[in-house]
């Protein structure tokens, strides 16, 4: 395969990624919205939101890092776009090796380090507090979220290929119907809603304590560069959870495809769910959380799987 | 000073938590707050100096204007003044009248404060809920008054407007419904684990604390003092009806909730018992005052967030006040911050400093444009005429019209 074709493949990727991406965050809005009572928005309203802040203003605060500033929310968006073009390739069996699950992690942070970089370099105050939540989110998230990565691996005979994951289930079905499938299934899916960036582990942004931290600066194509990052990790998130626990759909056939979506809808649905049933954490209460309760039923987890349970 | 090297955390004069304009500086070590400054005082109208030049009739419907949200408040508490001051005791039915707009007025309030709370906290579900439910109250509100908000429903020496026989089943009927709604809300607020996490054991005001600063309303409540105006010096229809004022004991941000949401109940206890009072009576609402004599007078009410106190003096000369002083219960209780918030951290200061219920002000203007031709907005008297046409309509829906709107058009 020529890097002219992975390239093309990126392009068209990215913006199947943001299309998908920003649809699906419509669809959290919406059943947001019906849960509170309230109509929602039409189905093109993130579209509209993303081409009104490529005409607004790009405001540069004086005293910041210029180059970090314009730099963090394009890597934000090029990590999150490389997440999902892997993840699309690997859902239509195309290209994987050895330890690409190690690699998709190490991608998977960098949408968060950037929203830390691009808020430490706008030289806000609120954005400091902003980024020192977010630091410290990202740390207690991850020990939980890797207990959960590592359960399926664990029950697919300790590979570390994405592709091997997803053939194992296609043969032998589902993690989930398994009790270290489904502890692994909540665990991922709560530390996910922090990775996210949802309530209740949306300390990093709070609107009504630190309006928007490490965001607070951005204006224009720049933040709509990090919402486009959010709604495009919103598809890639829960689309590696069902390969890692729901697995056993190919892209390749419509029907795979309407199984692949329907998976996908419930797990969204969850994460919203989530969302809505629950107010905003304290960071000290956040990490004791994911450290305390959850990565202790992370290591259960795991135990289960290497006894096979 | 000693705050020379902390970091200074900026809450307002716009920001998200609060609507209203208002400065907080947080002085921060890391998340924790160790010293906070108050600078207030951006939105100074003048009402004060403004009814003293205004008739004694038009102050009643100016410091209505003083907020939005209490806005019987003020008008009870000044009638309250301006009787003290003419020596008169209104007749019994406009008694009822005003406690039923006065308890009302409760309900709405507490409803919108748990929902801000809700949102401040990132839960904006409640928020909605608490929001829906209190249309409700607003519909009774429109079908008493007239008016969703700013209900003019008082004047010296009784109450404007009178409540039909045929309303008052409709009213008991809406309100009972609104009462299965509280406390659906109210069980799932005390059970969430989550909240409980959130709230319990911060901003913690001790007696002390409160009698120092002389907070007044559910913040004192909530602390284990049983200071009501209402219960201490009873006016309006509280001496009749039976009521008991809700306390609490930790005084913290989850038990200024608890009484709130337990106030509740004992208002729609308070305006059953009123409109079980009026119903299938006749009797007069008001009573005609030609002259205010010289002399100076004091009214209180309790307003959903404390005590609003009222001092009017007249010289029996002229139509207006001479002097008219107004205290509102958010200025003492807002200053208590100084003994809930240092030491906490950001996130429960900002809900710390939402649990006194600081009062906003935020009634809007409406301007509707016509799309096809070009530009329209309504005039004042169109305003007028759909305003009617909406109650109207609520009337029909929740209840049998009454003719009383017919003759406003």
């Amino acid at each position: 395969m020529s890097g002219l074709y992975i390239l093309g493949y990126f392009i068209v990727s990215f913006f199947a990624l943001s299309i998908i991406g920003l649809f699906i965050f419509w669809i959290d809005r919406k059943i947001t919205a019906r849960l509170q009572w309230r109509v929602g928005p039409p189905w093109y309203q993130n579209f509209a939101d993303i081409i009104k802040l490529s005409g607004k203003e790009v405001l540069i605060p004086e005293n910041s890092n210029k180059f970090m500033f314009i730099f963090s929310p394009i890597l934000a968006l090029i990590s999150a776009t490389i997440c999902g073009t892997i993840l699309l390739l690997i859902l239509r069996s195309e290209l994987g090796f050895e330890g690409d699950l190690i690699l998709f992690v190490y991608l998977l942070t960098l949408p968060s380090l950037s929203i830390i970089l691009g808020g430490s370099a706008s030289g806000n105050v609120l954005a400091s507090v902003g980024i020192s939540r977010e630091l410290k989110l990202l740390l207690s998230y991850e020990l939980p979220f890797i207990c959960g990565i590592i359960i399926p691996t664990i029950k697919t005979h300790f590979t570390t290929s994405l592709i091997e994951i997803l053939k194992y289930q296609q043969l032998n079905g589902s993690h989930i119907f398994s009790i270290s499938g489904i502890i692994g299934f909540i665990i991922i899916l709560i530390s996910s809603t922090g990775k996210i960036g949802v309530v209740p582990f949306d300390l990093a942004e709070a609107e009504t304590e630190i309006a928007g931290g490490a965001l607070i600066e951005y204006s224009g194509i720049l933040l709509g560069f990090y919402k486009l990052a959010k709604s495009i990790l919103l598809f890639v998130i829960p689309a590696f959870i069902i390969l890692l626990y729901l697995g056993g759909t190919t892209l390749d056939n419509l029907l795979g495809v309407l199984i692949f979506i329907l998976k996908y809808i419930f797990v969204v649905v969850l994460i919203t769910l989530i969302r809505n049933t629950n107010p905003r954490l304290r960071i000290d209460q956040a990490l004791k959380f994911f450290w305390g309760w959850l990565t202790l039923i992370g290591i259960v987890g795991i135990l289960f799987a290497l006894s096979g349970v | 000073m000693a705050n020379n090297k902390k970091v200074i955390v900026p809450i307002g004069p716009y920001h998200p938590l609060l609507e209203e304009p208002e400065f907080f500086e947080l002085y921060c070590d890391g998340e924790e707050v160790v010293d906070i400054e108050w600078i207030a005082g951006y939105n100074h109208r003048g009402i004060e100096k403004l009814s003293e030049s205004k008739h004694y009739d038009q102050v009643t419907f100016l410091v209505e204007r003083i907020c939005g949200i209490c806005s019987t408040s003020h008008p009870i508490a000044y009638c309250n003044a301006v009787e003290d001051l003419c020596g008169i005791e209104i007749p019994e039915r406009a008694k009822y009248i005003r406690s039923i707009i006065g308890e009302l007025e409760r309900l709405h309030s507490h409803l919108l404060w748990v929902g801000l709370a809700g949102h401040f906290l990132g839960y904006n579900t409640v928020f909605m809920w608490a929001w829906k439910y209190r249309e409700g109250i607003l519909d009774m509100f429109e079908m008493i008054t007239g008016n969703r908000n700013h209900y003019a429903m008082l004047r010296i020496g009784g109450v404007r407007r009178d409540i039909e026989d045929q309303d008052i089943p409709v009213l008991k009927k809406t309100l009972s419904e609104v009462k299965d709604k509280i406390k659906m809300l109210t069980e799932a607020v005390l059970d969430d684990p989550v909240l409980a996490a959130r709230l319990k054991g911060i901003g913690v005001l001790k007696k002390e604390d409160i009698k120092n600063y002389g907070a007044v309303g559910p913040v004192a409540r909530a602390s284990g003092i049983d200071i009501d105006v209402r219960k201490d010096d009873p006016y309006a229809a509280y001496k009749i009806v039976e009521w008991k004022v809700i306390t609490t004991e930790s005084g913290d941000v989850f038990d200024k909730a608890v009484v709130r949401l337990l106030e509740c109940f004992e208002s729609i206890k308070i305006i059953e018992q009123c409109l079980d009072a009026i119903y299938r009576k006749k009797g007069e609402i008001c009573k005609e005052i030609r002259e205010i004599p010289e002399g100076e007078g004091i009214g209180r009410h309790e307003a959903p967030r404390g005590e609003v106190f009222h001092y009017v003096r007249s010289d029996g000369r002229t139509t207006n006040p001479v002097r008219h002083k107004i205290r509102a219960p958010s200025y003492v209780n807002i200053p208590t911050f100084k003994s809930s918030c240092i030491g906490e951290t950001i996130s429960d200061v900002c809900i710390i400093l939402a649990g006194v219920d600081p009062c906003y002000c935020c009634t809007e203007r409406l301007a509707v444009y016509d799309k096809d031709k070009k530009k329209k907005i309504y005039s004042f008297q169109d305003l007028v005429k759909k305003s009617i046409e909406k109650t109207e309509k609520i009337k029909k829906e929740i209840g049998k019209e009454v003719k009383l709107w017919k003759k406003l058009l």
